[in-house]
């Protein structure tokens, strides 16, 4: 396991000449986008921290993409980052009890890193990279549903069912219709997303919260694995964006655990 | 963002430099590109030009699907077109060679770039096509445009989105000597066009048929594409011309595409039932027997892409909405 150390402040005192050979991904702009986002933290290469993206872009709407920091101990922040796109911040789940793990789909304007970082028990950014190719146009593009007169019908409907798999982890896949436009496209349609997500319990306890930012598809379909007890009924996620709206789900967790074998 | 020049127009711009002193340099290797066309004699008067069983690239050109020449009393008649000017412009000289005569009629099977890009070196007049190839060329054309000069690169270099102007409406189409049924269905896209050639027997079944290549479903109804497949294997026939694959005087091409098309169907349906995202499904293993099939891992991975969307929107219980 490769694991090296660089003090991010370190790092942009060297304005980043030294340390960028260290980027697995040699990306040109990493090394403020760490110190942006990491601050004086210092943060690790780490191959624990697996980001999973598809050998072809199909849309580049829609590219789904897998941050799965389960290897690592004790992480308590997993944050999505695409360097190379306008806007390089995509989502960050704070999983509280729950997995260090999100499944999602996102926006890419063109080939791109795209990392993965585990704030750990250690303190340090745990960093798993992956390259992705991409032809682009995706976040200038105006939503799909922009060509739809009645999409404000839809707006925050939400559909999602848990599994519960052997480790007793419940899987929540859960889509939410929004457009989630990035405020680039032609058409001037400004900046409208879903910024936050709650997971509770049924005692309102949480069971993780999730932050969105522009580059995540419109109508966000996520997965990710909770940590609820046998005896909880449900989950319910209460959701939010940028423009004060609201949105309400429950999702029925049945104790029963599902033909899925750890993926 | 410079979102508005396309790569259309960034070739024509690199292009139209050509000629300045410090590009001269680069002429050398800018001499045009030219496909090989080989025409594999089917049966008297019967050619087909087959395509590679490969993704579209900047090597290939997008040469990637298979061409048909019949000749007739009356010119010859050309089924689909290829993937750019360039090789529209080689397969209409390669007719009249083979035929002796100009061309009289180009049919395109269905709406996707690498069978009907090269239709730019007919004229329009001549070239029939559904209403829904229209229609669906009309919509989504200048995005496939875009898609082909980001794979295939200067190969694409003059090509532009043409509409045909002859609208098939009818069944039966007699081109001189030769009577062709036009057999209007669905499945791969949303319009697709077989053609029986009453004279040999031969079925021209467009992308209707993969063989030995996985196939593409980026606008398939699975559902609708097995009728089809029922429907082509009801007419006796002495051949079959696949949109992409050998041609050959069996069913392979029309059993292998309804396994294919049933195992992988059944494979995602079943990821998704399990809770499974994409990423996840798309790393499942495929049928043993799909190792003998081109492009199978990279086009599983594609459908995979295709119809998830779909069936989270389908199948995804409601659970909630505006607080």
């Amino acid at each position: 396991m490769k694991v090296r150390l660089i003090l991010a402040c370190t790092l942009a005192t060297l304005a980043g000449a030294a340390s960028a050979a260290e980027d697995p991904m040699h990306s040109p702009v990493w090394a403020q986008l760490a110190a942006r986002h990491f601050g004086t933290t210092p943060y690790v290469y780490d191959e624990r921290v697996v980001v999973t993206v598809p050998g072809i872009v199909e849309n580049q709407a829609q590219v789904p993409v897998t941050a799965d920091a389960r290897a690592v101990p004790g992480v308590t922040k997993l944050m999505v980052i695409a360097d190379l796109n306008p806007i390089q911040h995509v989502l960050t789940l704070t999983p509280g009890p729950s997995a260090p793990y999100i499944s999602f789909r996102f926006k890419v304007e063109q080939a791109t890193p795209v990392r993965a970082a585990a704030l750990a028990a250690d303190g340090v950014w745990h960093v798993g990279s992956r390259y992705l190719d991409a032809a682009g146009g995706g976040c200038s593009a105006p939503a799909m549903a922009r060509k739809d007169a009645d999409w404000t019908e839809t707006l925050g409907a939400a559909q999602g069912r848990i599994w519960r798999d052997g480790s007793g982890l419940a899987r929540l896949r859960l889509r939410v219709r929004h457009p989630m436009d990035t405020g680039l496209a032609k058409d001037g349609t400004p900046a409208f997303h879903i910024e936050q997500v709650e997971m509770k319990d049924e005692n309102g306890a949480s069971l993780g919260t999730l932050e969105l930012f522009e580059p995540v598809s419109e109508d966000p379909t996520v997965t990710m694995l909770l940590r609820v007890q046998p005896s909880t009924p449900s989950v319910s996620i209460d959701s939010r964006d940028n423009n004060g709206g609201v949105f309400r789900a429950t999702v029925p967790a049945p104790w029963k655990s599902s033909q899925l074998a750890n993926p | 963002m410079s979102a508005t020049l396309s790569r259309r127009n960034a070739l024509a711009a690199l292009s139209g430099l050509a000629g300045a002193p410090i590009l001269s340099m680069f002429d050398a290797e800018a001499a045009p590109k030219a496909y090989t066309l080989m025409p594999q004699k089917l049966t008297d008067g019967v050619w087909m030009v087959a395509g590679v069983p490969e993704a579209i690239n900047t090597a290939n050109g997008g040469a990637i699907a298979n061409i048909s020449i019949l000749s007739t009393s009356e010119g010859a008649v050309i089924i689909d077109t290829g993937p750019s000017k360039r090789y529209g412009e080689q397969l209409r000289v390669l007719a009249q060679s083979l035929t002796g005569k100009d061309v009289a009629r180009v049919y395109l099977t269905h709406f996707h770039p690498d069978h009907v890009f090269g239709t730019q070196a007919f004229p329009a007049e001549s070239v029939a096509a559904t209403e829904g190839v229209i229609k669906g060329l009309t919509e989504l054309g200048e995005g496939f445009s875009a898609a082909m000069y980001q794979a295939a690169g200067d190969w694409m270099r003059g090509t532009e989105v043409v509409l045909p102007k002859h609208v098939i409406t009818s069944s039966v189409e007699d081109i001189g000597d030769r009577r062709l049924r036009l057999l209007r269905m669905k499945g791969h896209t949303a319009s697709d066009l077989a053609i029986f050639d009453e004279q040999t027997g031969i079925i021209f079944a467009g992308d209707l048929v993969f063989l030995d290549r996985a196939p593409t479903t980026p606008h398939a109804d699975i559902g609708a594409w097995k009728v089809a497949l029922a429907n082509l294997g009801g007419i006796p026939h002495t051949m079959i011309v696949p949109g992409h694959g050998p041609a050959e005087d069996n069913t392979r091409g029309l059993d292998q595409t309804r396994v294919w098309l049933t195992e992988i169907d059944a494979i995602i349906g079943q990821a998704f039932e399990r809770g499974l995202d994409m990423t996840e499904a798309i790393a499942l293993p495929l049928p043993e027997w799909t190792n003998k099939i081109a492009l199978a891992r990279y086009e599983y991975e594609r459908t995979v892409m295709h119809l998830y969307p779909k069936l989270e929107a389908a199948k995804l219980p409601k659970v909630g909405g505006r607080g």
